[in-house]
C-alpha cells in the first residue's frame, strides 16, 4: 500500500510492459544507450495522444536531465520499454538525447583523462 | 502535486544542465562480492535499480529455470552516478556475472570504458566466469581484491597467477565500504585504460 505515484499498478508484471509499448519490443531508433542523456524539449504535447507512461516520462524529464537508466528506474519500467517510449517521444519532437560518448568530438584519450581528473578531485 | 520522481529521492535527482558527456564503467563480480556496496559508496545519488527484461526464448534459460516454456526473464541492474565535472558524469553499473544474461551483458558493455572486477580472496575461483565474459565481450578490466574483515591475506602475485591475469592487468586491493579506497581502485582502472588507448594510437 503506497501513495507513491510511480508505484506499479496491480497488473501482473512481465505482460504489462509490452502492452505499454503496444507489443513492440524494439525502439524505432538505434543508438539509445543506458547512459544516453534524455532532455525534454520545450513544446506542447497536446496535439499528441500520449499513453499514461509517456506522459509520466515526459513529466519526469521536464524536471531536468537524466540518463535512460535513471528514467527507467524512477518510472519503475524495464529499460527496453523506456527505450521504445523514448523513441516515440523523439519522433514527435518532445524529447532529445545526447549520445553517451560522442567519440568523433571527444577522443577516448581525452575522455579518460577527464574521468581520471574527476576521480582525483573526489 | 504529485511528483514523477520516487518518494524518498533526494532533491539532486537531476544532472546539472551543463552535463554533456556520460561515461560508463561496470563493476562486476560474483554474487555477494560487494558490487552493490561499491556502487553505493561511490554514488552521489541513492543507488538506483532497474530491470532489463529479456523476451527471447533461450534453451539455456529454460534449463535453468525449469519453468517449461518461459520466454521472459528479468535481471535487476543496480547503478550509481558520479558527476566528475561540469560537463562529465560517470555511471557505475553493478553487473551480474552470469552467462545466461547475455542480452544484458551486450547492453551493459556497449560503450563501457571498462570494468572493475571485484574479487573475494576466499572465493576467487568464483570469478573465472565473469572474467571470461569480459574477455568474450572485449571489455578491458582491472581486478580489485575487496578485503573483508578477517579475510586471510593472499599474496597478490599468488592471486594473479591463480586468476591467470595478464602481466599488465592491474591488480589492487580495496575496501568497497571506503570511498577513498574505492576511488583509488577506479583510478587504477582508468590509468590502465589510458595506457591501452595510447598504445592503440601508437
Amino acid at each position: 500500500m503506497t501513495n507513491d505515484p510511480t508505484a506499479k499498478s496491480d497488473a501482473p508484471d512481465l505482460v504489462r510492459p509490452y502492452v505499454i509499448t503496444r507489443g513492440r519490443g524494439h525502439p524505432t531508433r538505434e543508438g539509445l544507450d543506458l547512459v544516453s542523456l534524455v532532455i525534454a524539449l520545450p513544446g506542447d504535447e497536446s496535439p499528441h495522444i500520449l499513453d499514461p507512461e509517456s506522459t509520466r516520462l515526459l513529466a519526469l524529464c521536464r524536471g531536468g536531465i537524466l540518463s535512460v537508466a535513471e528514467v527507467a528506474a524512477h518510472l519503475k519500467l524495464p529499460i527496453g520499454v523506456v527505450k521504445v517510449l523514448l523513441s516515440d517521444l523523439m519522433d514527435t519532437g518532445l524529447v532529445a538525447t545526447r549520445r553517451p560518448i560522442p567519440t568523433a568530438e571527444l577522443p577516448k584519450t581525452q575522455l579518460l583523462q577527464e574521468v581520471l581528473d574527476g576521480l582525483a578531485r573526489l | 502535486m504529485d511528483s514523477p520522481v520516487s518518494s524518498g529521492a533526494t532533491t539532486d535527482v537531476y544532472l546539472a544542465d551543463s552535463v554533456k558527456v556520460a561515461a560508463k564503467i561496470l563493476v562486476v563480480g560474483h554474487f555477494a562480492v560487494g558490487k552493490t556496496t561499491f556502487v553505493g559508496t561511490m554514488s552521489e545519488i541513492r543507488p538506483l535499480s532497474t530491470e532489463e527484461t529479456m523476451t527471447q526464448a533461450g534453451a539455456h534459460v529454460d534449463d535453468l529455470t525449469g519453468a517449461g516454456r518461459k520466454t521472459t526473464t528479468t535481471v535487476a541492474l543496480d547503478f550509481g552516478r558520479l558527476t566528475l565535472s561540469d560537463r562529465l558524469v560517470l555511471y557505475l553499473f553493478g553487473t551480474p556475472g552470469q552467462q545466461r544474461f547475455a542480452q544484458v551483458w551486450k547492453d551493459m558493455t556497449l560503450g563501457a570504458l571498462g570494468a572493475l572486477v571485484l574479487i573475494d580472496p576466499q572465493r576467487f575461483d568464483q570469478s573465472f566466469d565473469v572474467i571470461g565474459l569480459l574477455e568474450e565481450y572485449d571489455v578491458p578490466y582491472a581486478v580489485a581484491i575487496n578485503r573483508f574483515d578477517g579475510a586471510v591475506e593472499h599474496p597478490l602475485e599468488k592471486l594473479r597467477t591463480a586468476l591467470d591475469l595478464l602481466p599488465e592487468t592491474p591488480l589492487v586491493t580495496c575496501d568497497a565500504r571506503d570511498r577513498a579506497s574505492s576511488t583509488e581502485a577506479l583510478m587504477a582502472l582508468v590509468r590502465y585504460l589510458q595506457l591501452r588507448a595510447s598504445k592503440e594510437l601508437a
